[in-house]
């Protein structure tokens, strides 16, 4: 059964589930669901809880300071913001970074995408599949035979390995005080791992949190500490010094450059030997749980990142596009600059302004904060039991391309290279599809597996996987470049604000950990005139559209049997899938922030 | 007999001998400024202590204060969430969530009344009746209230929660606001910065399982262990201050020679916080030392005090501006008078501000 795209194909006269904080995200969301009498998801509400108004804020700032503001919109994507700010402000300006810049920067950005992807699995995914409490049945000896089959290069392998972290796990349960995992649904019969791969899992979960804190030493190196690094316009900071005087206290020299490299390399050996494996030992014994595809079978959109060549999109490592009506065949172009092609709408989000049902391009984004509730909602205005969601229900906005609502993230990324040629990433993506297929007895095709809750995860691990591997040539490229005279790292020839234009206009990309993230800005006699933000989970997380197409979280959850419906697993295992970042997406412009509407309750 | 495991139980499944436990103690009770006789206090606390149970709450933020918490080395965060804490709720990391994870919060409020610690991160937004942050259909300013009044102690998380941070800045479209101006009746110890270095955040909780009691506070609410110098007073650049030696440009011959970045704009000194003794990450580096300046992230309103890169202009009053053209000039002149007059107008300011933030 296919899943409906627009709101004509959904039925909400089922059980109403409401899940109330949807927990292991970043930020607030709420998510009400419709089951039919098999308990199967046939109505799906996501809402975005919270809203900070931070482009209100940027109003009248130095463009040049608009980096740490927006940067704080997400402190687990962290730099990303940043990055794309910068990108934004030299955008409008004019301004092109020298080659240790660019590559410094997206050694930044992948050590961001490893680092959060890795964090996404463990600490916040892997309780959809992992069952921590089953763990305490597990043989520790048959735990070690597991690790070293399906990861024979894992040195931390012992069975007197496995029996440390398992009687560790006894004793925090039995203290009785569960924390983190208490009430949890460890009974419900979602959890399907022998107890072996489960307390493998935990073993796992423990080691990523040693590896994640490493990896992002690599922002403190460059940016000078991680959650938060600092960013530059017209360059980084960190100035290189490799055999001059003074080199011993400059940011960049020969030993943190040794450091950085040590760090790249754990991260490949821990992808390569814990994160990729973990995945396809999980999705093996998930195999017939392939539900939460939703918009990933359809619709998709990437920006493209990862140049080889500084500012020719053309040689993006991640191509950019946009798929829809699930043609791979047809990879089309993006362009974030055209007023046709991006905009966004707030008939069900919770902003007005004149003319509300036409959407709006980001450089000439106009919204008012306007908290409404629809005339069938159930409760009050400050208790609010069930969202009728036929009205305003979200303070995510509905951002739409070329009128299509999109997925995006790294399944989107994933498959608009693929379906575009990209050589590694087909590659991989092959071998992990074969290895599958191997290890099931299944013989499933690339779109029967990839768009799905399993391949939205193993796609954000492969990504972790090229990422680590390529941030080496990075390294290498940097030091080939130093080692040639070049020691550059910022370009200041229009950093006095007297140099700029009256008026500029700009634009930043990347493809952020969850997605495609554009900058919008404009600036006028030096100081930030507009600024608007449009977020991947402002994608993925937005509510429908005044045509009644549903957006990807939506469109997930539909058709997915749940076990038991108080209870809800798999409601969680596919929004976690998207890595929702709700406080990235819950932050919109607003021409006159101070001017709010009251609630009203019709 | 108890089932809880301890603090040194783990120390010593992982095949730390007592020996090196107690040296442990020592070396834990010198990092935190004690002194040798503590050690053995260090040394029962953690033999004997059940774990201390612990509510995570998070309003309007950007989880950037639980992202640094994770990346603890000294105490290692596993052993701090497994063996110190019970982290009951903390909604970016439990198992549970919905009614299930509401349920865990209520439990744990009416099981330990009085003897639970509150963590906030981020702040409650007024406007809107709160609306602005929706936790459980109900507005954050309810739960936060709910939660802080029978809690033992509040721990402000970073500067959303002690100061406002980045949503409270200029117009403030939510009115969002620190937690001290919704909780009145409390002890709020303020961890600020944006976010608090990790193991300052984990210092401050060993500190209070350890000893029993808060950690001393400035008048301002933070602890005076990490909080009581300026970024300025310890920084591995001040020498370059001293000399009048200065960045003056970005990737500049200074930039590259690791000279002091006042004039690019480093907060640094007027920045309270432990970034340049503590450093971040484990002690890797910190933001001064990878060529940025200081923007001042643990301070009350730094973000509406003008750009991150305009040479601070509020500390005339200490004559460092004045100072630092003048040795500018100087320098071209003869590097050696320049730094002797430095030093002794610093000297001087120093002895003038000496308790300016007591």
């Amino acid at each position: 059964m296919t899943t409906p795209l627009n709101t004509s194909g959904l039925d909400n006269s089922g059980r109403r589930i409401v899940v109330d904080p949807v927990t292991r995200i970043e930020g607030h969301m709420r998510c009400e669901v419709n089951v039919d009498e098999n308990n199967i998801i046939r109505n799906a509400v996501s809402t975005g809880t919270m809203w900070r108004g931070l482009e209100v804020i940027l109003k009248g700032r130095d463009p040049r300071d608009a980096w740490a503001f927006v940067e704080r919109i997400c402190g687990v994507c962290t730099g990303t913001h940043a990055l794309t700010s910068c990108r934004a402000v030299e955008d409008a300006l004019g301004i092109q970074v020298p080659l240790n810049a660019h590559l410094i920067r997206h050694m930044m950005d992948k050590t961001l995408q490893i680092h959060d992807h890795i964090v996404h699995f463990y600490h916040l995914h892997a309780l959809d599949w992992v069952n921590p409490v089953n763990a305490l049945k597990a043989d520790p000896k048959a735990t070690s035979e597991l690790q070293q089959m399906v990861s024979p290069h894992h040195a931390k392998s012992s069975p007197g390995y496995f029996k440390d972290v398992q009687t560790r796990l006894k004793k925090f349960v039995e203290s009785g005080q569960l924390g983190l995992f208490a009430n949890g649904y460890w009974d419900n019969p979602a959890y399907k791992l022998p107890a072996e791969a489960d307390l493998m899992a935990v073993a796992h979960y423990l080691e990523a949190l040693d590896l994640q804190r490493d990896i992002v030493k690599i922002h403190t190196i460059f940016g000078g500490k991680n959650p938060h690094p600092n960013y530059m316009v017209g360059g980084v900071a960190c100035a290189i010094n490799i055999d001059g005087v003074g080199a011993s206290g400059a940011p960049v020299n020969m030993t943190s450059l040794n450091f950085v490299l040590e760090r790249i390399r754990e991260a490949q050996e821990f992808t390569n030997n814990v994160y990729i494996p973990d995945v396809l030992t999980i999705a093996g014994v998930y195999k017939d749980w392939l539900h939460g595809g939703g918009l990933a079978a359809s619709n998709l959109l990437s920006y493209g990142t990862y140049s080889k060549v500084p500012y020719d999109k053309s040689t993006d490592m991640l191509p950019a596009g946009a798929i829809v009506n699930g043609n791979w065949d047809e990879v089309l172009p993006v362009d974030v600059r055209d007023p046709e092609q991006i905009k966004e709408f707030v008939d069900h989000s919770w902003y007005s302004y004149e003319g509300e049902k036409q959407g709006l391009h980001p450089w000439e984004g106009e919204t008012e904060p306007n908290f409404e509730l629809g005339p069938n909602t159930v409760g009050t205005k400050t208790n609010i039991k069930e969202l009728d969601e036929s009205a305003k229900y979200s303070w995510i906005k509905a951002p739409r391309w070329r009128g299509h609502a999109m997925e995006v993230g790294p399944l989107a990324r994933y498959i608009i290279a693929y379906a575009s040629g990209t050589e590694v990433v087909k590659d991989q993506v092959d071998r992990s599809l074969s290895a599958f297929n191997q290890s099931t007895g299944l013989d499933l095709g690339l779109k029967q597996f990839l768009p799905s809750t399993l391949g939205r995860t193993l796609a954000r691990a492969l990504e972790c996987q090229l990422c680590a591997d390529t941030m080496l040539d990075d390294w290498h490229q940097l030091v080939g470049n130093i080692k040639n005279g070049d020691s550059s790292t910022a370009n200041v020839e229009k950093w006095d604000p007297k140099s700029w234009p009256k008026e500029a206009m700009g634009v930043g990309i990347n493809e952020a950990p969850r997605g495609a993230l554009g900058h919008w800005i404009k600036i006028k006699d030096g100081k930030i005139e507009n600024y608007q933000a449009i977020v991947p989970t402002t994608w993925n997380g937005s509510p429908r559209d005044s045509e009644g197409n549903i957006g990807a979280f939506e469109a997930s959850l539909l058709n997915t049997p749940m076990e038991r419906p108080d209870e809800p697993v798999e409601i969680l295992r596919t929004l976690h899938s998207f890595d929702p970042c709700l406080a990235c997406s819950t932050h919109v412009m607003s021409e006159d922030g101070q001017e709010l509407t009251k609630v009203k309750i019709r | 007999m108890s089932q809880i495991e301890t603090f040194y139980e783990v120390m010593r499944r992982q095949g730390i001998t007592r020996r090196s436990f107690l040296k442990y103690c020592s070396l834990t009770a010198a990092a935190l400024g004690l002194g040798p006789t503590f050690a053995p206090k260090i040394a029962n606390a953690m033999e004997t202590k059940e774990r201390t149970p612990v509510i995570w709450l998070h309003g309007l933020e950007c989880t950037c204060c639980s992202e640094s918490f994770i990346r603890s080395a000294h105490p290692l965060v596993k052993d701090v969430v497994l063996s110190m804490i019970s982290l009951d709720y903390d909604d970016t990391l439990m198992a549970s969530a919905g009614h299930q994870a509401e349920a865990i919060l209520e439990e744990t409020i009416q099981k330990y009344k009085g003897k639970y610690i509150l963590a906030v991160e981020g702040n409650p937004p007024l406007n809107e009746d709160g609306m602005f942050c929706i936790v459980g259909g109900k507005p954050f300013l309810d739960q936060l209230k709910h939660a802080a009044k029978d809690a033992a102690a509040v721990i402000a998380w970073g500067s959303c929660a002690s100061w406002g941070c980045v949503q409270a800045a200029r117009p403030n479209p939510t009115q969002a606001v620190p937690i001290h101006k919704v909780i009145t009746d409390k002890p709020i110890i303020k961890v600020p910065g944006c976010p608090p270095i990790a193991e300052v955040m984990t210092g401050v909780i060993t500190y209070m399982l350890t000893f029993g009691r808060l950690p001393e506070l400035d008048r301002q609410g933070r602890p005076k262990m990490f909080y009581s110098q300026r970024i300025h007073d310890k920084c591995y650049r001040r020498p370059h201050f001293d000399a009048g030696q200065f960045v003056e440009e970005w990737d500049d011959e200074g930039a590259r020679k690791g000279y002091c970045l006042y004039k690019v704009g480093c907060k640094g000194p007027t920045t309270y916080n432990a970034c340049s003794t503590v450093r971040w990450n484990e002690g890797t580096s910190f933001p001064i030392q990878a060529g940025h300046g200081c923007i001042g992230c643990s301070e009350d309103g730094f973000w509406d005090k003008g750009s991150f890169y305009d040479r601070l202009t509020d500390i005339n009053q200490f004559g460092i501006e004045q100072n630092a053209d003048e040795i500018g000039m100087a320098v071209a002149g003869g590097v050696g008078a320049a730094v002797t007059a430095h030093a002794a107008v610093s000297a001087v300011k120093r002895a003038q501000h000496k308790g300016d933030q007591e």
